[in-house]
């Protein structure tokens, strides 16, 4: 694996005019890709790694193998923060979500980077970043929006005041899509968190990079600890786990795979989880955002209170 | 059970009038000075024959099996009649019925001419309102005061505000077509028979959806006359099949294939199964499960109110409600007086006939219902908790229960745990409101919670921590048509009842050029 990144070392300080020879060259410090639990990097507990590759069989990283127990603490974290950001003001949520898309502005060229590294052309990674920073921008705006479009005031026969409103759901694990792998993440965690739930979310297996940079953007983007949590790993490993947690809410599978769909299906019955399941979503297309996807991860709250009605109402001064 | 009502009159007429104590210590002597004639309401009107068929393609006919089972009044426990028994074959039959309905009437039918008859079977049980309630109350055991002036009116109107719906589908989805789904499966509880069918029905018609519908065994026959106003309605035929039978029934209804969407309103461990059962297909699905509703009064609530919303939030309907307020806290400067107030209104509740106009708690719909509820109340016992029950007459024949409470109450005891589903309360204190939102939501249901107090922003501050669908403040167990009802985590998704309502019953599918 070392080979590839210092060729690349030599070359790009060489392009550089900084250094000519190459025995003086600066070595390249390389980043650790680690993953996320309630605002800290920590590594994977159960110490295993697997090797990251582009299509051309090139080694580009070691990402941590998430275990089981990773999940589980990250569902603790999760938790732990869902009290505090289910309660914020919509407003504050929106200013957070858009910060989180002016860090990834500042970050772009970043990101382009990685999404070149995993296979994309040039054009497709910078449409697919500027794209994933304005779907943000999209869902900023929608956080102090969708109780007006969602909720409603009931105007029932007795003497009561009675409205209905939505409200977060709880933690949410999720299973990012594998191919785009940036924007994919983004449409899934945007409208999690714009909603007010916490959540876990698996990043692309194939394609973890930037997921696990954009758990850097988020980091400095004031978005509280445990409020986004991002693993990396195998689906596989991890999907039924997602599914049978008893503190977990609702589960999200994007993806196409019938078994998984079943298996997570199945196992949600355990604590009655909602289960959405995405399939076939281009999500660099308009239909990857909708504030349904919103409502989709809502429940709707119903209250009501009776109204004084001294003598049989009628003009009361 | 009117003797015995005065042999109590006369062991308590000797502390007649109330002692000169302190509020928390007086004791209200209602029985002693008052007797109520009996105020039977009249079964002569009501039309009922011996057997019932099933429902299907707009016919009642015979089930496959053969086979009829029996539906007793649980008030007296005689036989009212036999009802048919539908098997695998039954099911595929009513399901192909309302296939062919749909994809050949129903969803090509304009969605005003839709509307219309939906309107009219509003109409035609409102026209009927009194045979049904009379049959609602001998079927299940619930007093004729609850399902005149609740279950059969509430009914009515869900059809009647449903029905208004269906020409306005598309401004309750803003940037999106809605489509129906097809045929719906739709499984409900014996302790609302008629309105749980009208919750069901009245959605999934307006939605241009046909159904399958199946009633409770012990409760089917408010549902089967309901088939009768269906089928004089003229609603074209299959586009409502209803079939009777026990479980299996209802798992044939939830694993035939060729149905689109299942709705269950029962037990949260059926629900766990049908969700279950459901998955990797295609089938959209919602519950409305069990709960475990808190029921919070707070020491400056105004305490009569408070106290008569506990008993209604209890006792309702023989505490045969999913979102019955079955765990109550008290905070603990009031706790003597609001015990002292509940024990004295519970005195004066009138078990009993269902179809006394005097009665408040008629009978446990089953045997079967009646064993649980006797067996958490020893549970209770056993466990430490304090029983205690109201002294009144229960009559000797059919299954009655007297209203229970339980004091010294701990979180983690079965009777503030489990759902019993029956007139058994079970008390505990708190002291700050951090306490009392933190055992309320202790629970891994969800369903429904009440709060009482007098202050506006405590008010906002409980509704809106309580992590539960409908949340009563100041009064209890009130349902409006208009009103979305179901629960948060355990006691199920999705909504029924208001605009909410509708979703469930509809595919949403982006606007074509929208986002």
């Amino acid at each position: 694996m070392s080979k590839t990144y210092d060729k690349k070392a030599t070359l790009a300080i060489s392009e550089n005019g900084l250094e000519k020879t190459p025995s003086k060259k600066r070595l390249e410090v390389l980043k650790t890709y680690k993953i996320y639990i309630g605002g800290q990097f920590p590594r994977t507990e159960s110490g295993r790694y697997y090797i990251a590759t582009n299509s051309k069989g090139e080694q580009l990283a070691n990402v941590c193998l998430s275990s089981r127990k990773d999940f589980r603490d990250a569902v603790v974290a999760a938790r732990n923060a869902f009290k505090g950001w289910s309660a914020k003001a919509a407003f504050n949520r929106g200013q957070i979500l858009y910060r989180i898309a002016e860090m990834l502005e500042a970050r772009k060229a970043q990101f382009i980077e990685e999404l070149i590294k995993q296979n994309s052309s040039k054009s497709q990674a910078q449409k697919e970043v500027t794209l994933s920073i304005d779907r943000l921008i999209y869902y900023a705006g929608w956080c102090d929006k969708y109780q007006q479009i969602f909720g409603t005031v009931n105007p029932v026969a007795s003497s009561h005041f009675n409205f209905s409103v939505p409200e977060a759901t709880g933690v949410v694990a999720a299973v990012a899509p594998q191919e785009n792998s940036l924007i994919g993440l983004v449409s899934t965690l945007a409208p999690i968190v714009a909603g007010g739930n916490t959540c876990v979310i698996l990043a692309s297996e194939t394609k973890p990079l930037c997921s696990v940079s954009f758990a850097e953007v988020i980091n400095s983007s004031d978005v509280p600890g445990g409020v986004v949590n991002i693993l990396t790993g195998k689906p596989s490993e991890l999907f039924s786990q997602f599914a049978s947690h008893m503190d977990v809410n609702a589960v999200v599978y994007c993806g196409n795979e019938e078994l998984v769909q079943k298996e997570i299906q199945q196992k949600a019955a355990g604590n009655v989880k909602r289960v959405l399941i995405y399939k076939d979503v281009n999500w660099l297309s308009e239909k990857g955002q909708s504030p349904y996807y919103i409502l989709n991860l809502q429940e709707i709250k119903t209250t009501w209170h009776p109204i004084e009605n001294i003598g049989g109402g009628g003009g009361g001064y | 059970m009117r003797t015995t009502t005065k042999k109590e009159k006369k062991t308590s007429s000797k502390s007649n009038g109330v002692p000169n104590l302190p509020a928390d210590r007086q004791e209200l002597k209602f029985n002693s000075g008052w007797e109520y004639a009996p105020a039977p309401e009249s079964k002569s009107h009501i039309k009922l024959k011996d057997r019932y068929e099933l429902f299907i393609n707009g016919k009642f006919v015979k089930p496959s099996s053969g086979k009829y089972f029996e539906t007793i009044n649980p008030a007296t426990e005689e036989k009212i009649a036999e009802i048919a028994e539908a098997n695998a074959a039954d099911v595929d039959k009513a399901v192909k019925a309302a296939r062919n309905a749909y994809e050949r009437i129903w969803k090509k039918m304009p969605a005003t001419e839709r509307a219309k008859y939906i309107f009219r079977i509003s109409r035609m049980i409102q026209e009927r309102a009194r045979e049904f309630a009379v049959i609602e109350s001998i079927d299940g055991g619930k007093t004729i005061r609850e399902s005149r002036d609740v279950d059969v009116p509430l009914a009515a109107n869900h059809f009647f505000y449903y029905a208004g719906w269906a020409d306005k589908l598309e401004y309750a989805f803003p940037g999106r077509v809605p489509s129906s789904l097809g045929v719906a499966g739709q499984i409900i509880p014996w302790n609302f028979p008629l309105l749980m069918a009208a919750w069901k029905l009245a959605p999934a018609l307006a939605t241009g959806n046909t159904v399958v519908l199946k009633p409770a065994e012990t409760t089917p026959l408010t549902a089967l006359k309901l088939a009768e106003i269906i089928q004089e309605s003229g609603l074209p035929e299959g586009v409502v099949n209803i079939i009777t039978g026990f479980g299996q029934t209802g798992a044939d209804i939830v694993d035939h294939p060729d149905v689109d969407k299942i709705a269950f309103t029962g037990s949260t461990e059926v629900g766990k199964i049908i969700q279950k059962a459901v998955a990797g297909t295609n089938k959209k699905i919602t519950l409305e499960l069990g709960g475990k509703a808190a029921n919070i009064i707070f020491d400056d609530a105004p305490l009569d109110q408070a106290v008569e919303g506990v008993i209604n939030g209890i006792y309702f309907n023989q505490g045969h409600v999913c979102c019955a307020g079955s765990r109550l806290f008290v905070q603990e400067s009031v706790y003597n007086i609001v015990l002292r107030k509940l024990k004295d209104r519970m005195e004066t509740l009138i078990v009993g006939d269902p179809l006394d106009k005097n009665t408040d708690i008629g009978a446990i719909n089953s045997k079967t219902q009646l064993d649980t509820i006797n067996k958490y109340i020893s549970i209770g016992k056993k466990e430490g908790a304090e029983m205690y029950q109201s002294s009144c007459p229960i009559p000797g024949k059919g299954f009655f229960c007297r209203p229970t409470l339980f004091t010294n109450v701990a979180q983690s005891n079965r009777i503030a745990q489990e759902e019993i589903f029956g007139p058994v309360l079970a008390i505990q204190t708190f002291r700050t409101d951090e306490e009392a939102i933190e055992k309320a939501n202790n629970t891994p249901y969800g369903l429904s919670a009440g709060v009482w107090t007098d202050k506006g922003s405590k008010i906002f501050n409980l509704t809106t921590k309580m992590r539960a669908g409908v949340v009563w403040a100041n009064t209890y167990n009130k349902f409006d048509p208009t009103s979305p009802f179901g629960g948060y985590k355990e006691s199920g998704f999705g909504r029924e009842g208001g605009l909410h309502g509708l979703s469930g019953y509809l595919n949403p599918q982006p606007l074509k050029g929208s986002k």
